[in-house]
């Protein structure tokens, strides 16, 4: 075999993992404004399904956006402090502490929506409000939220910058406020979408948190894949793509311009 | 500066060491607690073992998450090393579909292969003008492979790309112009230099499909992964104490794997199947 061969070869291959990825969402997408899907397209296009998805489940898509803003909020106020004091602690408590936070995600969703259960189950109000919902989507994101800021925290001097300032006279809530915050800024912004992102989309401990009041966006999705007809299904995960998609775009953006740095 | 510092960073420690505690450190000690508490006491620890329904879910388990992780790197490899060493017109956009699928929750990948390969699906309507006959696999335990498939490959190229971006070319000339077949020079060089990167992606994807519940919630009929095998003991058999004892088993299986992963690369991805 020669050279353009193996590259055709590959390229075909690569290709075919590609469809395997693509081909789905492109067909779920057009299930989903497609009259009857069936039939085919020669049946239509249409809106209806997606208008219907609104009038069902637009709910869902609220709780969905509140729970991960809410969820971003918490993640920012307990999460950048953490990592600048694991930073600052340095060594090897800091990297058994930072272990631990990340717990939340090697350790599966159902083992730890299951240990809230046990454990504050019991508390009806608290039970069936979003908040328990918002507790898991904490634990899980909070680690991406640490790691991202540590990250940065790490690659960057800035404890020197810090005794600099320290030198001049610079209280400690200043040089946390004017030096650190705006050094790790790189960090919080990449952090914030991974952790908008997974919670918008986290299913795992949502199902088993949610109760019939507090339904969140993958929780529908799941109701509907179980109980709609396909076109419904397929016109709410469209919806779902629309949200998810241009913060992944983001994502891609961020990383390509860190690499490019 | 470093000393009189520390009531200050404490203050800033408090809050999330506050919600961790509450929300985590003790739920999981209860967990384990609620799990060793039934008639069986500890011994519930190991129904892994001596339960067949518990014994032959987790094999089911461990058997898919094995196949999966060994498809997805030979794929993820192929496609990884091809994508760094050659430049083309539309790469990025490969690459961008390669990693896409990274923040797709589980219940949509599901939803994704029932398109592919349900009732409605699109290799059903293929085999159908084909053959007459309509093949439909996505509730088998092949749509559950295919499922994990879908997950695991974004998950092991970034990794893989990452590595293979640090191969030496030279080393693969130099073998080449002694004579080397290409299989001896995949199985003497390349895989050797990119071993660190396939330990790390391959305990990733490891881990993520033995804990993978919303791809099987949606695909699962009758096929009992360990996820669903704790689903229904706390929903359907009220048996709080055989799902604690589960939960704590597959939470130490995975988080193993995981602490592998890291400790080789440092790094971690979203957990979520």
């Amino acid at each position: 075999m020669n050279k353009t061969q193996i590259f055709v070869l590959q390229l075909i291959f690569t290709l075919l993992v590609c469809s395997f990825l693509i081909i789905p969402v492109f067909l779920s997408v057009l299930a989903g404004i497609t009259q009857n899907f069936f039939v085919g397209i020669k049946s239509g296009f249409t809106i209806r399904w997606i208008v219907e998805v609104l009038d069902l489940y637009s709910e869902t898509i609220y709780l969905s956006l509140i729970i991960a803003i809410t969820c971003l909020v918490v993640t920012l106020i307990i999460g950048i402090p953490a990592a600048y004091v694991l930073a600052r602690i340095g060594g090897r408590i800091s990297r058994f502490i930072e272990e631990t936070i990340v717990l939340p995600v090697a350790v599966p969703g159902l083992a730890i929506a299951l240990a809230l259960i046990i454990i504050y189950g019991g508390y009806r109000d608290f039970r069936s409000s979003w908040y328990f919902i918002l507790v898991g989507h904490v634990l899980f994101t909070l680690p991406f939220m640490v790691r991202s800021v540590l990250a940065v925290l790490s690659s960057t001097n800035f404890k020197e910058l810090e005794e600099g300032a320290a030198s001049l006279g610079a209280p400690f809530w200043t040089r946390f406020l004017t030096i650190v915050l705006p050094n790790i800024k790189p960090g919080i912004l990449a952090g914030s979408l991974m952790v908008f992102t997974l919670s918008i989309g986290e299913f795992n401990l949502t199902w088993m948190l949610h109760t019939p009041m507090t339904k969140t966006l993958p929780v529908g999705l799941a109701d509907s894949y179980a109980s709609m007809r396909l076109e419904v299904a397929s016109a709410y995960t469209l919806i779902f793509f629309i949200m998810i998609i241009p913060l992944l775009l983001c994502m891609q953006y961020l990383s390509k311009e860190k690499n490019n740095n | 500066m470093k000393y009189y510092d520390y009531p200050k960073l404490f203050v800033l420690a408090l809050p999330v060491t506050i919600f961790f505690v509450t929300f985590f450190i003790v739920p999981m000690v209860q967990l384990a607690i609620v799990g060793g508490s039934s008639d069986a006491g500890l011994s519930s620890y190991f129904s892994i073992l001596n339960k067949p329904r518990h014994f032959e879910s987790m094999f089911a388990t461990l058997i898919l998450s094995i196949t999966v992780t060994f498809t997805a790197l030979i794929i993820s490899t192929t496609a990884g090393l091809f994508l760094v060493r050659n430049i083309f017109p539309g790469r990025s956009v490969v690459l961008s579909i390669l990693t896409f699928p990274l923040a797709f929750p589980g219940v949509v990948i599901g939803f994704l292969i029932i398109m592919l390969a349900g009732r409605q699906g699109l290799i059903g309507t293929i085999t159908k003008a084909l053959s007459g006959e309509k093949t439909v696999f996505a509730y088998s335990i092949l749509g559950l492979f295919f499922g994990y498939l879908y997950f695991s490959i974004p998950r092991v190229i970034l990794t893989i790309m990452a590595a293979a971006e640090k191969l030496d070319q030279s080393l693969e000339e130099a073998a080449k112009s002694l004579g080397a077949p290409p299989y001896r020079i995949v199985i003497d060089i390349i895989i050797p230099a990119l071993k660190p990167g396939l330990i790390a992606s391959g305990a990733i994807c490891f881990a993520t499909s033995m804990g993978a519940f919303g791809t099987a919630f949606t695909l699962a009929t009758n096929i009992d992964v360990l996820p669903m095998t704790i689903y229904t003991e706390f929903t359907l058999n009220a048996n709080i104490a055989g799902a604690a004892s589960l939960s704590i088993v597959l939470g130490l299986v995975t988080w193993i794997a995981l602490f592998i992963s890291r400790s080789l690369s440092g790094q971690t991805i979203a957990v979520s199947g």
